[in-house]
């Protein structure tokens, strides 16, 4: 199609986006605080999630506690432990895996990775942080209103969610329903800056099938994460009119205590379908993110191009589509007309097509790559496997037949944290590693990298192997504790308590990890623009980290993709997708430090 | 196709890339975020089908006013629209009537809706009294609540031209709050007739 056009650079078509007008600040707090700057905000996001985080880790050790060693802890009473369970759910789903990959991720790589100078609508993209720092506000105070926070579990089922009886019924409900839509309303206000950035503001040369594929797996669950979240407000709107005003959306006649409540004719079941519309695209809307980065990952670190990009990228769309025609695969044992199981149950299958092209993908990447063991590239193999093992045993519980007695045991517990827990959090870990001299100028301590990896690489399969074990044993989850159960042999118990240990000294090494994002900001080795050789475009800015405007006076021309590595002509093994092909026999490789390098933190 | 895993064809400068969409980004935002508006009415209609296919279901009886409110929302459309074509003329004096007016017809339909609910509650529908009941509230009020949000748009636009700034400038915002506005009665006539079928 544009055959006509190789390697000829006299021409450079005109620019067809015009310079944005920038908003310049005037004021260390626009310049910091209320910035319109996308990487400000990306870093605003990312402490965020990260501090909300650590809210949701504490409260899985205390969950752990509970579980390993029952009746030992006079704090963790079973309400608490609800409250546990439901807040550390919605937290690491939403608050913390979604705020990070899109808000933080998303924010700091789309214009950069894109080249263009800022997202297209800066002040919205500014109030869609400040109403997500409300929400997480919203969310906290309800550890200190009455009753505490929701202990509904993080499906917040009606009628249990807001019948007194319920830990949180009293206000904790109300609080997180709030919250929920404050951060739908939050996050809407981002995703149309990063969808219609990638659409329209691609510097010349970037066409879309020459973006990296971070940028496709962000705006293909931005994408997911538009038509999803509303089915969650919806839901959240009428669950409060519920619990507030005593309307009946969701709840049936009902008695309480011998008593008859107000509520008539609402429908439980029609909130399961409204929770997992939303609920299963939420998978794939952490997942994608950690698709895209995690080619990218690997191509870089394996100096190799990605294997089958334009198969990867119709796997990611095809992906994002089936995964809005499988929700009910969650609600098997809510019962359902058997043709209807029948027809979730084989989209769910059929989902597994191109998530299994991806993984091949991936694999032959790295087939006679070199492959350079660094700490993003570990976290990367590690997502591979522990992706694998997690999509495998969700094909298993796909099948309606497997999943009715699997159902609501710690199998499926296992299954989902492999899948969208463990696996897109080491993808977390593997970017931080990799965009870290991007942000600050300086590497990480591989040392303690590589302690942090293998912790919680081995620790994640030391925690969930056992689980899918307890699963198959019968042990429910949601229960505070197992008390005398005939069919669950008391070495059960043994095994908890292992668990519980590993947990807490997987724990640990994520506090490394913090300790080593503050360490390394004033001790890290200088990095250089370009410390991994990488050939996108936020590793050849002008100036590291990028300054306002991301690009020096001339936004760059993209020559060609991103996965230019090994290129028989060039004097390097990459080649950036800015270079003009006249200059590939230059000394263009721009990953030392130099002394014109601006750095951070001198 | 371009294979940039060929070495002859690594470097390709092309011509096409930039923008998918022939669209201002204002315009596109709008558009999806139309879209966004767009799946929570129809997850709204959808729940209130599903549940007024059970015998139990008491239709809300519709006040007449409904009608007129109808009427003045189709007005304010049509004004909105008037202020658009004088916009794209380059008139600035036909934009200003008009735009006034199709915000004033906006805040009449809401007073109108008011109207609606306050009669409703006379007559002893409650919101929680009956789930036909709260799916009505609940229906105009997030359209209501949709309205309003236009209407800051809409008085942003207007505070512009009074600052005197050129038609140019204001073009695109007088276009948006058209586009809004056309979205919005599609919107009230698609959950009044579900009203009526009923």
């Amino acid at each position: 199609m544009v055959d006509a056009a190789h390697d000829q650079v006299d021409f450079i078509p005109p620019a067809e986006v015009a310079e944005m007008e920038l908003y310049h600040p005037k004021s260390w707090l626009t310049k910091y605080v209320f910035s319109q700057d996308a990487k400000v905000i990306a870093i605003q996001y990312s402490f965020t999630a990260l501090a909300i985080g650590m809210v949701a880790l504490v409260l899985s050790w205390m969950m752990r506690l509970q579980l390993g060693f029952p009746e030992t802890f006079s704090f963790i009473e079973a309400e608490d432990y609800y409250q546990f369970i439901t807040m550390h759910g919605m937290i690491m789903v939403i608050y913390l895996l979604t705020a990070l990959f899109l808000g933080g991720f998303g924010n700091y790589l789309i214009p950069l990775m894109v080249g263009a100078r800022d997202m297209v609508f800066p002040y919205v993209n500014m109030l869609s942080y400040w109403i997500y720092l409300v929400a997480v506000l919203v969310l906290l105070a309800s550890f200190f209103v009455p009753g505490g926070p929701t202990g509904a579990g993080w499906t917040l089922y009606p009628p249990q969610a807001i019948l007194p009886g319920t830990p949180g019924a009293e206000g904790g409900i109300v609080l997180m329903l709030v919250s929920l839509a404050l951060f739908i309303v939050g996050f809407t206000m981002g995703g149309l800056n990063y969808v219609v950035t990638v659409l329209q503001a691609r510097t010349r040369g970037m066409s879309l099938m020459r973006m990296p594929l971070t940028i496709w797996g962000i705006f293909m669950a931005t994408v997911l994460a538009l038509l999803a979240f509303p089915a969650l407000f919806v839901g959240a709107v009428m669950m409060t009119l519920d619990s507030l005003l005593g309307t009946s959306f969701f709840m049936p006649a009902i008695s309480q205590f011998g008593e008859q409540l107000e509520y008539d004719g609402g429908s439980p079941i029609l909130f399961q379908h409204l929770f997992w519309f939303f609920g299963h695209p939420e998978v794939y809307i952490v997942a994608l993110p950690a698709f895209g980065i995690v080619s990218d990952l690997i191509s870089v670190h394996a100096r190799r191009h990605v294997f089958g990009y334009r198969m990867m990228v119709w796997a990611i769309v095809i992906i994002g589509l089936l995964s809005f025609i499988v929700w009910a695969h969650h609600m098997y044992v809510s019962g359902m007309n058997p043709w209807f199981g029948f027809f979730f149950a084989t989209t769910t299958l059929i989902i597994a097509v191109p998530t299994a092209l991806k993984v091949y993908n991936w694999v032959l990447t790295l087939w006679r790559g070199n492959i350079q063991f660094t700490v993003p590239m570990l976290f990367a193999l590690g997502f591979i496997v522990t992706f694998v093992n997690g999509g495998i045993t969700g094909l298993f519980l796909g099948n309606v037949v497997v999943d009715v007695p699997l159902s609501d045991t710690m199998f499926v517990v296992a299954h989902f944290h492999m899948v969208m827990g463990v696996a897109p959090i080491l993808v977390v870990f593997g970017a931080i590693y990799h965009w870290y001299p991007k942000m600050t100028g300086r590497l990480m301590n591989v040392a303690m990298g590589k302690v942090h990896f293998w912790i919680t690489f081995v620790g994640a399969y030391a925690i969930f192997l056992p689980l899918h074990y307890l699963g198959f044993l019968g042990v429910p989850r949601r229960y505070y504790e197992m008390g005398d159960t005939g069919f669950i042999p008391a070495s059960a118990q043994d095994l908890n308590a292992f668990i519980t240990v590993i947990v807490l000294i997987v724990g640990a090494a994520q506090l490394l990890f913090l300790f080593n994002l503050g360490w390394s900001m004033i001790n890290g080795k200088k990095s250089g623009p370009n410390p991994w050789r990488a050939t996108s475009l936020e590793w050849q800015t002008e100036t590291t980290p990028p300054g306002h405007g991301n690009f020096g006076p001339t936004l760059p021309v993209v020559y060609r993709w991103a996965y230019a590595f090994g290129m028989p002509d060039a004097t390097e093994d990459y080649v950036p997708q800015n270079l003009p092909p006249d200059q590939l026999t230059s000394d263009y490789d721009n990953s030392k430090v130099s002394e014109a390098t601006p750095q951070a933190a001198e | 196709m371009e294979k940039p895993w060929l070495t002859d064809e690594s470097s390709v400068v092309e011509l096409r890339a930039g923008r998918a969409f022939a669209l201002p980004q204002e315009k596109l935002g709008l558009r999806v975020f139309l879209a966004v508006v767009m799946v929570v009415f129809s997850l709204m209609t959808a729940a209130y089908v599903e549940r007024k296919v059970f015998a139990d279901w008491h239709s809300v009886p519709l006040p007449w006013l409904l009608w007129l409110n109808t009427v003045i929302l189709i007005f304010g459309s049509i004004a909105m629209h008037r202020a658009w074509t004088s916009a794209r003329r380059g008139q600035i004096d036909g934009v200003r009537p008009w735009l006034n007016a199709g915000g004033y017809f906006v805040f009449a339909f809401l007073a109108g809706q008011l109207l609606v609910w306050r009669e409703l509650v006379a007559s002893g529908y409650y919101v929680a009294g009956d789930p036909a009941n709260s799916f009505f509230y609940m229906l105009t009020a997030a359209h209501g609540v949709h309205l309003i949000g236009g209407l800051v748009a809409w008085g942003r636009t207007v505070a512009k031209i009074r600052r005197g700034e050129s038609l140019d400038r204001v073009a695109i915002s007088v276009e948006l709050c058209t586009i809004y506005w056309h979205f919005l009665l599609l919107i009230w006539l698609a959950v009044f007739a579900l009203m009526l079928l009923t």
